[in-house]
């Protein structure tokens, strides 16, 4: 065979199996956490991590109940108070501005918050809200992760409704359907996975975040409902735990990440499966 | 939907003109809801600008621009020294680590499920590709720091540095005693996090690359590897740059998991084996005790971090904008 052709070859089934290994590589490290966390996570789990209230240091007696509910609640209010604005906010990008200078400038701004790094968010809420309200609070802590919550809802909202058929507008327009009512009655109902689809991956991506958490809503070693005080919350004690001398808190550290591991991934493949649906109809 | 029963009563036929200005005062309300929104997120962004200038001031005006090439930080000297090259050099050393891994081995998984995996593989893989960008940063961190760490202080930096020991400029980079908190082990976790950002968007930018090109080279004879480096590349350059950006983007500002495991030290040292600390750990570990001066200058290193990364993501969105307007046409 001619020297280059087999060179060609040779070089070709190298670059292969060098992305092979790229894949294993990346594959691997996947499992290699998933494998810890259920390693780790899983001796600690029992009825008291959701019974109990997180340990005074030393003590080997208690679980993560305050933290867990601490949590589900300003994911809650975070994300209750930051869809509904991305959503309309997503609206107006995609129904109203579409080829507007604003929409534009809009869409680029939002595209950067998507990405900017959740630590400045909680800057900015700390200076914005804790100092004004004169302290720490859940409150705070819920409107950092909806600021958060925003552009990943305006981002999937924008580009959902953007695949509802022009048609399909048309057409209820021509039946005399007013604007606003052609919008919420068609195009949401027509994007409504997809909508539910963003609203999942924007939960998934608060539910651990830590960052914006640290100086907002702080934590709290005890069981509080009280949004104007600090509140507990899994990351934080999880921050807070990881790096503790007791083996029994790095225990119940473990349990807590296994926790939150679970949940985002059960979220971020509900997502998709829904996701799935749409594109198969 | 009370909204309905009125829109319904009011569409009655004998008072056609009172359903008309029903109708008209909703699409009135429902636009400027919208539109309100829509400029609500113009308002967080200059709310983030204006909150972190002001945070900012009084250390501006303390140190002016020599913060930026002080090394000192000794915030309970008195008067306070802030000097923010350590948190940028390491924010900086980080990434570009961070990123001479992520990128091949990004691309080379985006390659591999593009062009060479089986069919009945791509999905598997690329599912646990995007659950990887899904997993919190903490528990990267956590990771890192109980994991990683000690098995990289372990095995793998004895290791480098008994190769590299003597060695003009690479002995003085790998450089002992071997730690657990350390520039390096930050790096590489901040690799496997932005790993995934890489991948997924260099699959989507090479999914545009229109079969036809490729078929036509492989039916001159390319080899897979030729077509890959002659047609996709060149074809996707702008798309998988502005990739690698918006991953660069991330690197600089993750904050949790590299706070665990780089050790927060302000000193610069010239080994990577050293511990060192970025923006974001410095912001992190010691935000909450801090206050005054030391605050302030927390704030600023914030503000910078936050110009830094707006260029890049910029960079990086005007990059994959133009891609998209190349696919449009």
């Amino acid at each position: 065979m001619n020297p280059i052709y087999a060179s060609r070859r040779r070089k070709n089934v190298v670059i292969k199996f060098l992305c092979l290994c790229a894949a294993a590589f990346g594959v691997t490290w996947l499992a290699l956490i998933l494998f810890t966390l259920f390693y780790n996570g899983l001796t600690g789990l029992s009825l008291q991590v959701f019974a109990q209230d997180t340990p005074p240091p030393g003590s080997t007696e208690g679980g993560l109940r305050n933290a867990i509910v601490g949590s589900i609640i300003m994911t809650v209010i975070g994300v209750g108070i930051g869809a509904p604005l991305g959503l309309f906010a997503g609206t107006y990008l995609a129904e109203y501005g579409k080829h507007d200078k604003l929409t534009s400038v809009i869409r680029f701004i939002n595209d950067i918050l998507l990405s900017a790094p959740s630590i400045i968010i909680g800057l900015f809420i700390y200076g914005a809200i804790v100092v004004p309200m004169g302290g720490f609070s859940a409150f705070a802590g819920c409107l950092a992760l909806a600021v958060i919550v925003i552009p990943v809802v305006v981002r999937t909202t924008e580009d959902m409704l953007g695949l509802v058929p022009n048609p399909l507008r048309e057409a209820a327009s021509a039946l005399g359907l007013p604007r606003s009512l052609v919008i919420r009655r068609i195009a949401y109902r027509a994007a409504r996975s997809g909508l539910i689809t963003g609203v999942l991956l924007a939960t998934a991506r608060v539910a651990g975040e830590t960052a914006p958490l640290l100086f907002t809503a702080l934590s709290n070693q005890f069981f509080s409902l009280n949004l104007t005080k600090t509140m507990a919350n899994l990351p934080v004690t999880i921050n807070n735990f990881v790096q503790s001398p007791y083996a029994y808190w790095k225990e119940l550290a473990w349990s807590g990440a296994l926790l939150i591991t679970l949940t985002v991934l059960a979220l971020n493949i509900g997502a998709r499966i829904l996701g799935a649906e749409r594109t198969s109809k | 939907m009370a909204v309905e029963s009125d829109v319904m009563e009011a569409a009655g036929p004998y008072d056609r003109a009172r359903a008309l200005s029903a109708f008209k005062l909703g699409d009135i309300t429902f636009y400027w809801i919208t539109r309100a929104c829509a400029i609500s997120v113009l308002l967080i962004l200059g709310g983030i600008i204006i909150s972190l200038i002001v945070g900012a001031w009084p250390a501006m005006r303390e140190y002016g621009a020599a913060f930026l090439w002080t090394q000192r930080w000794a915030p309970s000297a008195d008067p306070p020294v802030l000097g923010a090259l350590g948190p940028i050099y390491g924010t900086l050393i980080t990434s570009v680590i961070a990123m001479m891994i992520a990128i091949p081995v990004g691309l080379g998984i985006a390659v591999f499920l593009t062009e060479i995996c089986p069919l009945w593989l791509r999905r598997p893989i690329g599912l646990a590709v995007e659950l990887l960008a899904g997993i919190p940063s903490i528990i990267y961190g956590m990771w890192g720091f109980f994991v990683l760490g000690p098995f990289l202080a372990n095995t793998f930096q004895p290791f480098m540095i008994s190769i590299f020991d003597g060695v003009p400029v690479l002995g003085a980079i790998f450089a002992g005693p071997p730690s657990y908190l350390s520039l390096f082990n930050a790096s590489l976790i901040l690799a496997i996090m932005v790993l995934p950002f890489i991948t997924s968007i260099s699959v989507d930018v090479f999914k545009t690359v229109p079969p036809v090109l490729k078929e036509a080279a492989y039916g001159v004879g390319c080899t897979t590897w030729e077509v890959v480096r002659n047609v996709v590349i060149p074809y996707t350059r702008v798309g998988v740059i502005g990739g690698i950006m918006l991953a660069l983007g991330r690197a600089l500002g993750e904050t949790m998991a590299v706070t665990f495991i780089i050790g927060n030290s302000f000193k610069i040292q010239s080994s990577i084996f050293a511990p060192g600390t970025t923006i974001s750990a410095a912001i992190a570990s010691e935000f909450a005790e801090s206050d005054g001066l030391h605050q302030s200058g927390l704030i600023l290193l914030g503000l910078l971090l936050f110009v830094l990364t707006f260029f890049v993501l910029a960079a990086a969105r005007l990059m994959l904008m133009r891609l998209e307007k190349k696919a449009g046409n």
